[in-house]
């Protein structure tokens, strides 16, 4: 990579049917106030949430446990000029996202509320089915590009077959989403149901990193600083890819698919190297289990490619995309929030058009059937 | 070098900056502490425009719970990831002998000057009683 940046930026466009768009995995859309779910809940949850408000494992209220970066951990320059929180405004998205980027699809990823890990479960479960329909509402009605996922917080498993049966029946959405930080490891058999109606339903499962389990967010316990609390998104994520392998959740449901999101890729060989050399160590422990696990992970795990990893040798980056493999990666921005990946140049290292043409677009569109 | 005259001084005020076209680049140039300085407007790590940066202050602390702020202005947060640089220099906080937003000399004259000078584009109206900022590439 040149040290400095002194190109232009590429004039002209390539001609419209051959140019590469790009589909994104990871698109934040904010509330721009909580009363804009007030349509969408009754009366008795609307006077909840202004009485009561959240309940959530977490030391302090309206804010998160680590100072994070930057005001609402948000791109500084994707503060909308008309007022109101990054991502709460459909235009500027449109205007400094979906247009310059070339957007195709984005598919949506509401962290407000943080729905999953609201320890009251009925208002956990109002506020989840108010967020679901707000999305249709306020998003993909208007902006057809917008994809919409449905979320259900998996520790009230009934609420959220529940929820999921109803959105499916409106069938907008293209993915079900849960949490990575749970009450209990998602391999569990206590969220199989949700799982069950994903295969059923041939909906991707979704899981993007964040929430407030209840447990320390490291084996290790609490971090002290946030460098060191967004280690431990990819420490969460590589505990669930091992809890839903070994708990035999990709045997259990083989047409399943499972999206980690935001998680980044440094860990994924690492994890699936170590659980292949336990299972031929040790495969009498997990009778359930007929393949190895890099098997599984090859065949039913998605992972979106923000935060790239940035070694200080490109080639090392090379290396890593081709030990996860190329089929298995989707491109994310996390556009608004503050470490946002440009599709033009997060990748420092580089790739052929048909590898381009694979992560920044086929992969979602097969996956997402888009 | 080319000369581009892109500002009147007082397009541009204290604290503020200017994003001008030069030759297909978009440039940023910033008034700060009575200076003027141009840059490539695109962060090196991931081309985030740089006239969304946050123009912050130098910090030292020479002991706990004492700080002293300096250069009030002269250095940029990226908007983006927060990579910081010298904007006198482009030099990365970081990695300074590595990193680096590409810079460009700049001048300020006056319009009287100019008007003298080979630089009086029939495309720029000169108002010979203001002062202009002249980028070099």
């Amino acid at each position: 990579m040149s040290d400095v940046i002194d190109r232009p930026l590429p004039e002209a466009e390539a001609p419209a049917k051959n140019r590469l768009r790009i589909i994104d995995c990871d698109v934040h859309p904010s509330l721009h106030a909580r009363s804009d779910l007030n349509p969408f809940l009754s009366k008795r949850w609307q006077q909840h949430m202004k009485t009561f408000g959240d309940h959530l494992r977490t030391p302090y209220i309206g804010t998160t446990p680590y100072p994070r970066s930057s005001p609402l951990i948000a791109r500084r320059d994707a503060w909308p000029p008309t007022g109101g929180p990054p991502g709460s405004d459909l235009a500027f998205m449109r205007k400094q996202h979906l247009d310059p980027l070339d957007i195709e699809f984005g598919i949506l990823q509401v962290l407000d509320m943080f729905i999953f890990s609201q320890q009251n479960l009925e208002f956990g479960a109002a506020i989840q089915r108010a967020v679901n329909e707000w999305q249709l509402a306020h998003w993909t009605s208007r902006e057809p590009r917008l994809k919409a996922a449905i979320l259900v917080g998996q520790d009230d498993t009934e609420a959220a077959v529940a929820e999921i049966d109803r959105c499916a029946k409106i069938g907008q959405y293209v993915q079900i989403n849960v949490c990575p930080r749970a009450n209990e490891p998602l391999g569990r058999r206590r969220y199989w149901p949700i799982f069950a109606r994903a295969q059923e339903l041939d909906l991707p499962l979704g899981i993007h990193v964040g929430g407030y389990g209840g447990h320390a967010p490291t084996g290790g316990g609490w971090p002290s600083y946030y460098v060191e609390e967004h280690q431990s998104n990819a420490h969460s994520v590589a505990a669930q890819l091992s809890s839903l392998v070994i708990e035999g959740v990709p045997e259990r449901f083989p047409r399943l698919k499972i999206v980690f999101i935001e998680g980044g890729l440094g860990w994924i060989p690492a994890t699936t190297w170590r659980m292949d050399q336990h299972f031929d160590r040790f495969r009498d422990e997990v009778p359930h289990l007929k393949r190895r696990p890099s098997e599984y992970v090859k065949e039913h795990f998605w992972f979106t490619t923000q935060p790239i990893d940035e070694p200080d040798e490109a080639r090392h980056l090379r290396s890593l995309i081709e030990w996860v493999g190329v089929d298995r990666l989707l491109f994310s921005s996390d556009y608004p929030h503050w470490d946002f990946d440009d599709p033009r140049f997060a990748f420092k290292t580089p790739l052929t058009e048909a590898e381009r043409a694979r992560i920044f677009n086929g992969n979602a569109r097969a996956l997402y059937k888009l | 070098m080319a000369r581009h005259i892109v500002a009147r001084t007082t397009d541009i005020p204290p604290g503020g900056n200017k994003v001008v076209a030069v030759d297909g680049r978009d440039i940023v140039v910033f008034h700060v502490n009575g200076e003027f300085f141009a840059l490539l407007n695109r962060c090196p790590h991931e081309g985030a425009p740089l006239d969304k940066a946050a123009c912050v202050a130098r910090l030292t602390s020479p002991e706990p719970g004492v700080y002293q702020r300096s250069r009030v202005g002269e250095l940029l947060r990226c908007a983006w990831h927060g990579w910081e640089f010298d904007m006198r220099n482009g030099q990365s906080y970081f990695d300074p002998a590595r990193v680096k937003i590409r810079t460009y000399p700049v001048v300020i004259e006056d319009g009287e000057t100019l008007a003298k000078g080979p630089y009086v584009a029939e495309t720029f109206p000169v108002h010979i009683e203001d002062s202009y900022v002249i980028v070099e590439t």
